[in-house]
């Protein structure tokens, strides 16, 4: 729904759990000609995000949805996406990777892809979903930068919420049509991502064009920018929307807090109603739940986290070998601000274990009864 | 394409690859994965081609000239050829997924493989194109397999038009890139690319070679419409005449055949021979109709 108001123009999608209802909704749009799209019934997700790439390169705005394995399979693709610097947009019902197979949710899926050069917004519901989707093109047509929308597959993916949708006349106001950035059919014809040299080169009129290592720069530079993008494209949507985005993490409770239960996605809703059963009990408990996860809101977390003594952090992934993703960039995080709270990691939710108000609670309980540093995650739900 | 592109000397592709840019004219947007195309076009920022060219991944080129005719139409520009151009293990190895994909839905592209017969960009790998009985550097010995034959894969998804050709005959593949631009849907083409660095002969030999190639019926030039299977160009004039040079003429000239035994020879013939009945009954067939 999302990607229609968007007037997405090619959507190309190949079927996995929990991501299907996506493209078969919207495929329902383009047939009864509400969307005027092309839909490509693609054999791969591999290929589906080589569609997007290439329909976006001729100047379409473009469309895909994946999760878990699709994702893993487009990673190549996520690569040449971000370097080819094209403001694809994709939704992701974050699910779990086999081996072994599961079908539930965590977070392993889209925390793997961190490095492609994506953006990465998280969404604690449903009504999220369907505004980032929507402040994701501007956003991605602003930096020519992609992102990927990743919210909780099943938890939000196959949950029903009220939702407010945004009317069509304002979001084509606030989302002007795409204005790609090269012309495939101009008067020169233009050699698209060729092989580069480390070292620049001067082209036919002697000027030095950069290399392959200035143009991987370059994107680094438009994410550093991005976090003041989203936050403009945020409070404008608030404007004419009535719910402002004017963020890149949320917090709840977090005046006065001492402790803090950091999260992503919808595990913020549980986390919320955690700290309030913390407070009550004489904890003074806030929580601060990552909306952009790339890039990274270092200082808006390090200002979040200023006063807090402790730090709990509830992870859907795990970098095996060392700790959950959140866990280790928040305290590079805080390294940078010279800030010290004890950290404590707690692994959750992997393939879909239910994870509820009480387990965050309790977990941090134990976080806050032990008062040192533990080293190394530790895992909830995990009896056997 | 201009002069002095960074293709080997003596390289089959880029005589082909004159006479099919030549065909398609203007209109056209290439896309073209990793490969000896890849070189030939140039470093950034500098290019030998006169076409939009958007270079993708290896395994995606059908899926990429998918992306590029979807975009297309949904913005309204409808007069441009689209075309895919990937070597043999672009194709017949890590592209055939999408490529199959591609002509199942019957894409509006035209899809040109040029064989060289193995990963020659990378130094000479064998691939699933590379014949049976050639040294690659990996296949040492030699290759026991033989060629997979991408044509009746390839005539098995039902698309309009397919063709193969050869440099060596540059009327005939003009033709046929000519005739394939103008047909609507999967168009796929088939091009033998004698390799002087990959297979082992002096680069003056390109042309010879390639009309051996034909003229031995290792390679055979034909198109296939609709389902019809026709002999075209020195194909058919050896469907007429009846006449076939050995096929060892075509492997003595080549060092990636040099090992090959008269036993191993006699075998390779024997093969050729029934295909070559096969694609001459199937011609006869179409000429009486």
């Amino acid at each position: 729904m999302g990607a229609k108001l968007c007037r997405v123009q090619v959507i190309a999608a190949y079927p996995i759990t929990p991501q299907s209802k996506i493209p078969e909704t919207l495929v329902k749009y383009v047939d009864s000609g509400e969307l005027e799209a092309e839909f490509i019934r693609v054999e791969s997700e591999h290929s589906a995000l080589t569609v997007c790439i290439s329909a976006s390169t001729v100047g379409a705005r473009v469309f895909t949805a994946t999760a878990a394995n699709g994702l893993a399979y487009m990673h190549e693709q996520l690569h040449w996406a971000a370097g080819a610097r094209l403001p694809i947009v994709m939704a992701l019902a974050n699910r779990g990777l086999g081996a072994p197979w599961t079908i539930f949710n965590d977070m392993q899926d889209s925390i793997s892809q961190r490095d492609t050069g994506w953006m990465q917004v998280y969404c604690r519901d449903n009504q999220e979903i369907m505004d980032s989707m929507i402040m994701a093109y501007k956003i991605c047509e602003q930096l020519h930068v992609p992102m990927m929308v990743c919210f909780d597959g099943f938890v939000l993916s196959h949950t029903v919420m009220p939702v407010e949708i945004p009317d069509q006349k304002q979001v084509d106001a606030f989302l002007p049509p795409y204005v790609p950035h090269l012309q495939v059919d101009g008067p020169e014809p233009i050699n698209i991502n060729p092989v580069m040299l480390a070292g620049p080169r001067a082209n036919a009129q002697g000027v030095f064009c950069p290399s392959y290592m200035g143009f991987r720069m370059r994107l680094q530079e438009a994410l550093e920018s991005a976090g003041d993008v989203i936050l403009e494209v945020g409070r404008e949507f608030g404007e004419v929307f009535g719910r402002s985005y004017e963020c890149l993490l949320w917090q709840y409770r977090t005046e006065g807090a001492d402790t803090i239960l950091l999260t992503m996605g919808s595990l913020a809703n549980e986390a919320s109603l955690a700290a309030d059963a913390l407070r009550e009990k004489g904890c003074k408990a806030g929580v601060v739940s990552l909306r952009i996860f790339r890039p990274f809101p270092a200082e808006p977390l390090r200002q979040a986290l200023s006063g807090a003594k402790h730090v709990v952090i509830f992870d859907k992934n795990i970098s095996y070998g060392n700790e959950g993703a959140t866990c280790t960039e928040t305290k590079a995080a805080l390294f940078e601000g010279g800030l010290q709270p004890t950290i404590t990691n707690f692994i959750v939710g992997l393939g879909g274990k239910n994870i509820v108000a009480t387990d965050l609670e309790a977990a941090t309980e134990e976080a806050l009864k032990r008062r040192v540093q533990i080293n190394g995650p530790q895992w909830i739900g995990v009896a056997v | 394409m201009l002069p002095g592109t960074r293709a080997c000397s003596g390289c089959g592709l880029s005589l082909a690859y004159r006479h099919i840019l030549k065909a398609l004219g203007e209109k056209t947007i290439l896309t073209i994965p990793a490969s000896c195309l890849t070189v030939l076009h140039g470093l950034y920022p500098s290019t030998s081609v006169g076409l939009t060219n958007i270079n993708t991944a290896f395994a995606t080129t059908a899926a990429s000239a998918t992306g590029i005719a979807a975009g297309l139409k949904a913005l309204g520009k409808t007069d441009y050829t689209v075309v895919g151009i990937a070597g043999d293990g672009g194709t017949f190895d890590i592209g055939i997924q999408a490529l199959s994909a591609a002509a199942e839905r019957n894409t509006d592209f035209l899809y040109i493989c040029y064989d060289n017969e193995g990963y020659m960009n990378t130094g000479t790998q064998r691939s699933s194109a590379t014949p049976m009985g050639a040294f690659t550097t990996t296949t040492p010995g030699t290759k026991f397999e033989h060629k997979k034959d991408i044509l009746a894969i390839m005539e098995a998804h039902g698309i309009p038009y397919m063709a193969s050709a050869s440099p060596a005959y540059p009327l005939d593949l003009y033709d046929k890139v000519v005739k394939a631009k103008n047909i609507n849907g999967t168009r796929f083409m088939h091009i033998n690319i004698p390799c002087s660095p990959g297979w082992g002969f002096p680069t003056d030999d390109l042309v010879e070679l390639g009309k051996l190639a034909v003229d031995t019926a290792m390679w055979v030039l034909l198109e296939i419409e609709n389902g019809v299977l026709r002999l075209t160009g020195r194909s058919r004039s050896m469907a007429r005449s009846g006449k076939k040079k050995p096929v060892s003429q075509y492997l003595k000239l080549q060092g990636r055949f040099k090992h090959v035994t008269p036993e191993q020879i006699d075998y390779l013939q024997g093969w050729i021979d029934k295909r070559w009945q096969r694609f001459l009954q199937r011609h006869e067939l179409s000429e009486e109709t």
